[in-house]
């Protein structure tokens, strides 16, 4: 798991902030947008995504958008979704909180994230 | 109008078959008769075919001032009619409020 932004930077201009927003999704199979961390998530919504992210068993990686305001305000206009958290597989929105609870549910989630990892590993390789 | 009527107002353009809206709110930190937090659930054919993601984001559009404004979380459970009988049984769906009592 990682953090992404470097909180010293310089405020981004907006345009900045597009391109590092586009290089995470780009640069990370899987990826979650979410209030504080997956150790202490700061909203029940990114708390119970982060807990079916963690049930699938899969490395991700998240940005805190509560301590990247830049990004909390540009993400949703870019993705044309309001709210967080906002999970990112293969640099596709899958969806917030409810659509990967239910996505977990219906055990779709699970060959999703595995399939990312899978083909990130091969890319890597 | 409340925001919760607004939001059960706005919803009815998907033809619903059934449609609970609930003030969630104060289950979060906020001021006591806040309107932030609500739980959409929604039944309609309009569903059919969409991906959950799409469900949510004509949900998200129609509420979008909201969104922009008031509401800080929304919480949404879209199903089509048969998504719902295969979760949750045949119980018979109630119909969406219509608003009536609150002209008493």
């Amino acid at each position: 798991m990682l953090n992404q932004a470097d909180p010293n930077e310089e405020p981004m201009s907006e345009t900045s902030v597009e391109d590092t927003i586009r290089g995470q999704i780009s640069d990370n199979p899987i990826l979650l947008y979410m209030k504080g961390s997956p150790s202490a998530p700061q909203c029940g919504f990114s708390l119970r995504t982060v807990q079916c992210l963690v049930d699938c068993g899969q490395r991700f990686a998240y940005v805190d958008v509560l301590s990247n305001p830049d990004i909390r305000a540009t993400l949703p206009q870019i993705a044309d979704w309001p709210t967080f958290p906002q999970l990112y597989v293969e640099g596709e929105l899958v969806g917030g909180c409810d659509i990967v609870s239910e996505m977990h549910e219906n055990g779709e989630l699970k060959p999703l994230l595995e399939d990312a990892a899978e083909k990130a590993q091969t890319s890597a390789e | 109008m409340t925001v919760q009527e607004t939001i059960e107002t706005k919803l009815t353009a998907l033809d619903p078959l059934h449609l609970e809206v609930d003030n969630e709110s104060g289950n979060h930190n906020v001021a006591p008769g806040s309107e932030s937090h609500f739980k959409v659930t929604i039944v309609s054919t309009r569903f059919e075919g969409m991906r959950l993601l799409d469900r949510h984001r004509l949900i998200n559009e129609l509420l979008a001032d909201e969104l922009a404004g008031p509401v800080h979380a929304l919480a949404i459970h879209a199903y089509t009619a048969a998504n719902w009988e295969s979760r949750f049984g045949k119980a018979p769906m109630s119909p969406p409020c219509l608003g009536g009592s609150k002209a008493d």
